[in-house]
């Protein structure tokens, strides 16, 4: 490689090819795909990574958020486990000790060649509806090893030199359920790498190789650059955080993650030791998902900051050995890509809201909501398996209130709409509603979560669910209030069920005309709910988003400022 | 005499434009816009023609009222009656953030939660009625909803495109007691499922319907005031006009009517100049619209979102916007690199040469000092600056940061990234649909537009870039070029092999039947009536569509399955012999075309040159991609049609000046548009 300097123009003009061979990437993937996660969540992620090391070197602009540090860990595992490498192999690879999340997430890593030499890696990872494992859609609520939970696959070749290799095709498709459509999936992951490959091919050609490198190697160190001149705004000193799970969905009892963030000059450093030791259920989390759940929370802070390795620099992350934020096989890992992952975040903003309160916000919903329902349709004959994923409000922050039914923190996905839902499944919903009374108070109030009541048409099921919550509303920050819980009900031949553990259970049968009841969680609020101005109180009032009680008793909304002699409730 | 007039009220100017169909002569006015009434600036720009109105035979306006209207949330108060458990619908969306990054952001519904009731009524996704529609909760709603002083009027309820018949019944209800004739129907103007989207398109039609409604009865009484009183037609989103006199029934369609114009004179002058497959590119003062045809057709999308979770599922001509115009910015971000846009100094300060107080380097101003734009004629602006005070304040917020040697230097990688951008976002949204740039040519307009053309065409293997004779008034004329259009989707959403064939043919022909009807319930004379058909298919448990075309409506089983699979090799480089295709809608465009309007009439005759070197006024240093060159200015209003030269050149002309690289080939055709190869 020369050491000729290279122009700043060039390297912006590097840094947008860069970012255009992955957003490629990932539109491709996304309109091509099977599993509704992919296409209509956009559970996935498509990036480019150093040939050596693994380093990220750009990644899709919608790409989900927690995958933003979680795929150079991956890749990095398939590097040091590759020989004979050929154009045209792809890898799969889901074990979530080797840089992974849970096992639904699937990672399809391809080495780049250009000129006939390893160039770079090319990778993505997409969730699959169904990985295997004892209950449908992979999110079992009190497994205690990661057996229980699916097909673990090492990283094994799938395709060598541009070929599938049928034998393992057969294994996969063998252990998973409903098989069929899976083929679809993989044919759209490897075509977006190949999509990435040409495009990624005609850009070194216009700049040469030399150059590109070149770009890369300064791309990583200006944008530790820009990440160091953020983190220098904060005042230097020691934050603390926390986040609890309402329990790992075996022992009733909470988790704790105690986040101690430093800062010092332009460094920020994270100790996360102090949290609850490795728990029986599937609450753990992979170091990789760990570290990637503090980046992405840095990223939700600092938005502007563009992501590749160079961004995580600054960013010190103390391994959290002897906790449930460092599992180990063979600890079950379903719920950390979904779950834990949104905790860590929290644990990160409610630190750091201490030091820069004005970029802060209080905690959003934060849980993925996932429920499954699997069972048989007599009437249609057949099998199925159909997932709700849902949002909740957001934390308010110092300009406005939270956004209402937002989606995950470490998510960026659509729900799918309730005319799609009844189409494809025996459940007839009944409400999908505002979550009323579930924002926090506060000077900016949080946005509120939503209702929605599913009643089973035909046949029998089974409802599994990981959530979370349940237990502690979304924490409000700088004297604002706690957002509303999650709630689950299930009505089940008459009889009231609710989960003993609130947000977490599994393979609860329910037969026709049963329904499930869900109330996801409101964001916090931020700052005294007393100094929020009364107009906008009235207004909540009026718009039926809290109560009358509500209003008065959280907000002190004093009557006397509106006509008292109107009749309030008909006024909504 | 007989003049057809096309007018399009833009953000900043009101373009007129008026042909007169016997003496083949035109004439132009471009006024300044009055947003408050945009009635205004059309009367003003009609009066500065002097065409007697009595001899107009048709008035065609591309209208942004209701894009205003949206924006600026200054819309009508809007009643919802939807089904019992749903009335959040609207407010929830389906659950995103603004930005993939920072959890801070906001979304105002249009209808505010007061205003949204629910009766008792259930339909399930089989079309079978699960519970009957409770009418007393019908009237009580809409009591309340009038009490509340709801001007406009939304009924929707779940599964409405599948079974239809509460809706209609609550209309029907609705019409005895509601005041006035804005009343939305969620199936009537969009048939496919989706709640959010259905109901979100619904909604912006009734809160936009009142408004366009007394725009265009105020129009029209202008227009009789001075004698007018044949067609008035308003421009759709899809690039179809239709009759003033229907027009707020489906407003919403009119919403992106401005960019839709455009991109129909651009097919429109394409074709007469033998390119049917083109990228159009709209570059003006703060944005850039891109556009796509093929086979001679505009994209039409019903996909669009025009802003966060504002989804309008009426087809409308796909037309990107990025936020890279003349007044876009260039600043150096926290890690050293140069970055243009998206932030503007939009009209007010605007670039630092307009000399307007803005102190900041915007793409116009590194324009100005690569040579590429005319000093002369910039700076006679408001208070001039110098030229030194631009280059100096480029070098201060820019050139220095990046240790660049001038502003020359600066000024070029000003221009390199802002290329840069925009190159992107034209490959995305067209090239990267599999579309193969060598065979395109790429139509620039708008003031900014021919700056950038070539240089785009270069980074994009685009081989020609086609500039039409007057591309700062393109919209005003794709208001004459444009025809009717109507269109029309149901859906089917079954598995292709199970199908009624039967029933495809005849949704398809009761699709042909509604357009003509309408056409011809508009009185209007057409010359044909040409009828475009296209399917979205996609394979089993697949969650997004391809949408392609089809030539037959009464297509077969076993050619629509072969169609699919090759549009889908053909977008993604996927064979799935082992999946099952679905058949989801069925569209259908019936288009009436009108009296084709003879371009050659926009070319000047009174100041043409009969030599191409007698265009030449003046020469003066240029910067290209190569360095610099003493270069020939031309000025565009002498050229001599069916002329050619070549490059380096700058091309001069009222409403935009045209980059011509070293080495590049131009074509003055007969009508005045140019040609030029790479």
């Amino acid at each position: 490689m020369t050491d000729k300097k290279l122009d700043p123009i060039t390297l912006t003009v590097i840094q947008s090819g860069l970012q255009q061979v992955c957003n490629e990437m990932d539109l491709a993937f996304v309109r091509s795909a099977f599993s509704p996660v992919i296409s209509e969540a956009l559970d996935r992620s498509d990036g480019i990574y150093h040939k050596d090391s693994g380093d990220l070197i750009a990644q899709g602009e919608l790409g989900l958020p927690v995958f933003v540090g979680t795929m150079q860990f991956g890749t990095r595992c398939v590097i040091e486990r590759a020989k004979d490498l050929k154009p045209g192999d792809v890898y799969i690879v889901n074990d979530p000790y080797l840089g992974g999340t849970h096992l639904m997430d699937v990672r399809f890593v391809k080495p780049f060649f250009y000129n006939g030499e390893l160039f770079a890696w090319l990778a993505n990872t997409g969730h699959w509806p169904d990985t295997g494992g004892s209950v449908p859609g992979g999110f079992s609520a009190n497994a205690t090893e990661v057996e229980q939970e699916g097909l673990r696959l090492p990283p094994v070749k799938l395709y060598k030199a541009g070929v599938m290799d049928e034998e393992i095709l057969a294994i996969v498709l063998s252990n998973i359920r409903i098989a069929d459509q899976r083929i679809g999936d993989i044919k759209a992951q490897a075509a977006a790498l190949s999509a990435g490959e040409k495009r990624f091919t005609e850009l070194i050609d216009r700049y040469g190789a030399d150059t590109v490198n070149g770009a890369i190697k300064e791309l990583r160190s200006r944008a530790a650059q820009q990440m160091r001149a953020k983190i220098k705004e904060i005042p230097d000193g020691l934050y603390q955080g926390e986040a609890f799970v309402d329990s790992d969905g075996v022992v009733d009892e909470p988790l704790l993650i105690d986040m101690k963030v430093r800062k010092q000059d332009t460094e920020l450093y994270f100790d996360m030791s102090g949290s609850s030791p490795p728990c029986q259920g599937p609450m753990n989390s992979v170091i990789a998902t760990t570290k990637s759940s503090v980046y992405l929370a840095i990223k939700h802070i600092f938005p502007d900051v563009p992501i590749n390795a160079g961004t995580f620099d600054p960013l010190h992350i103390e391994d959290p050995e002897g906790t449930f934020l460092y599992a180990k096989y063979p600890r079950p890992v379903s719920g950390c890509a979904a779950e834990v992952s949104q905790r860590i975040a929290e644990a990160v903003f409610s630190a750091l809201v201490k030091a820069i309160p004005q970029q802060l916000f209080a905690a959003p919903a934060g849980t993925s909501g996932n429920l499954c329902v699997g069972g048989y349709d007599p009437k249609r004959d057949r099998n199925y398996v159909m997932y709700v994923i849902s949002g909740g409000g957001y934390g308010g922050n110092a300009a406005t209130d939270g956004l209402s039914n937002g989606c995950s923190t470490i998510g960026i996905s659509k729900t799918t709409p309730v005319e799609v839902m009844e189409q494809y499944y025996p459940v007839l919903f009944e409400e999908y509603s505002l979550h009323e009374g579930s924002g926090g108070a506060g000077k900016s109030r949080g946005g509120f979560g939503v209702n929605y009541k599913i009643k089973l048409r035909r046949g029998k099921a089974k409802v599994s669910m990981v959530m979370d919550h349940g237990r502690f509303g979304p924490q409000g920050v700088l004297g604002g209030k706690d957002g509303g819980v999650n709630k689950v009900r299930i009505e089940h031949n008459g009889q009231t069920y609710i989960p003993p553990h609130l947000s977490k259970d599994q393979n609860i049968l329910v037969q026709a005309g049963d329904t499930i009841r869900v109330s996801t969680p409101g964001g916090g609020g931020y700052e005294n709910p007393s100094l929020r101005d009364p107009e906008l109180v009235w207004q909540d009032f009026k718009r039926g988003y809290y109560t009358l009680q509500q209003a008065q008793e959280r907000f002190g909304l004093a009557l006397n400022h509106h006509e008292k002699n109107v009749d309030l409730e008909a006024i909504r | 005499m007989a003049h057809t007039i096309g007018v399009d009220v833009g953000g900043t100017f009101t373009d007129l434009i008026s042909f007169d169909t016997t003496s083949e002569t035109v004439k132009i006015a471009k006024v300044l816009s009055t947003p408050e009434n945009q009635a205004f600036g059309v009367m003003q720009a009609l009066a500065n023609t002097e065409v007697p109105m009595e001899t107009v035979e048709t008035v065609i306006h591309g209208t942004t009222v209701t894009t205003n209207a949206l924006l600026e949330r200054k819309i009508s108060s809007v009643g919802l009656i939807t089904t019992k458990g749903f009335r959040d619908v609207l407010e929830l969306g389906r659950r995103t953030r603004p930005k993939p990054y920072g959890m801070t952001g906001v979304f105002e519904c249009i209808i505010p939660r007061e205003l949204r009731l629910e009766v008792r009524e259930r339909v399930d996704s089989d079309g079978e009625i699960v519970e009957p529609l409770n009418e007393n909760d019908v009237n009580k709603a809409l009591k309340k909803l009038l009490e509340q002083g709801a001007e406009s009027l939304i009924i929707h309820f779940l599964h409405s495109y599948k079974n239809d018949i509460h809706e209609r019944i609550t209309e029907e209800i609705a019409k005895d007691i509601w005041p006035n004739s804005f009343i939305t129907r969620g199936s009537a103007l969009v048939s496919e499922f989706r709640e959010y989207e259905r109901g979100t398109t619904a909604a912006i039609n009734a809160a936009v319907q009142p408004v366009l409604h007394r725009y265009v009865e105020r129009l029209q009484q202008q227009l009789k005031e001075e004698q007018y009183s044949k067609d008035l037609l308003v421009m759709q989103g899809n690039g179809g006009t239709v009759s003033s006199n229907i027009v707020s029934e489906e407003a919403v369609k009119t919403v992106m009517s401005g960019p839709a114009s455009g991109v129909m004179a651009a097919a429109y002058t394409s074709m007469q100049c033998g390119f049917s497959h083109v990228v159009t590119y709209d570059m003006g003062g703060t944005s850039c619209d891109v556009g796509l045809i093929v086979d001679g057709i505009p994209q039409v999308t019903s996909e669009l979102e025009i802003e966060y979770a504002m989804p309008i599922h009426v087809p409308m001509v796909d037309v990107h916007t990025i936020g890279a115009g003349g007044g876009s910015l260039a600043w150096v971000n926290d890690s050293g690199l140069l970055q243009v846009g998206p932030e503007s100094a939009g009209s007010q300060p605007g670039p630092i040469c307009y000399g307007r107080g803005g102190k900041k380097p915007t793409i116009t101003d590194a324009n100005l000092v690569l040579g590429r734009l005319n000093p002369d004629a910039l700076l006679s602006v408001d208070t001039p600056v110098s030229q030194e005070f631009v280059q100096t304040k480029l070098m201060e917020h820019v050139g220095t940061k990046l240790g660049l040697k001038d502003a020359e230097e600066t000024a070029s990688a000003i221009i390199k990234i802002a290329n840069m951008n925009m190159a992107g976002a034209l490959r995305l949204v067209s090239l990267a649909r599999g579309y193969d740039p060598r065979d395109f040519a790429l139509f620039a307009f708008g003031g900014a537009g021919p700056l950038h053309a070539v240089a785009l065409a270069q980074e994009l293997g685009i081989p020609k870039v086609l500039v039409p004779m007057r591309p700062g008034i393109t919209n005003a004329v794709g208001c004459v070029v444009a025809d009717f259009r109507h269109d029309f989707v149901n859906s089917v959403n079954e598995l292709l092999a199970n199908v009624d064939m039967e029933k495809v043919h005849e949704i398809f022909s009761a699709q042909i039947r509604a357009g003509k009807e309408i056409i011809e319930s508009e009185g209007i004379t057409v010359e044909e009536m040409i009828v475009i058909h296209h399917v979205d298919m996609q394979f089993q448990g697949q969650t997004h569509i391809l949408n392609f075309p089809v030539q037959n409506p009464r297509v077969s089983r076993s050619s629509l399955q072969s169609a699919f699979e090759k549009a889908y090799w053909n977008r993604f480089g996927v064979e799935l012999p082992e999946i099952r295709a679905v058949l989801v809608n069925l569209h259908t465009s019936v288009i009436g075309r009108r009296k084709p309007v003879p371009l050659t009439t926009l070319l000047p005759k009174s100041e043409q040159k009969s030599r191409i070197d007698d265009c030449i006024i003046q020469n003066r240093p240029v910067c290209f991609e190569s360095g610099w060159h003493n270069t020939q200015i031309y000025n565009r209003e002498f050229f001599p049609p069916n002329t050619e030269f070549t490059g380096p050149a700058i091309i001069e002309q009222l409403d935009t000046t045209i980059v011509v690289e070293p080495g590049n080939h131009v074509e003055v055709d007969k009508q005045g548009n140019l040609i030029i190869s790479l």
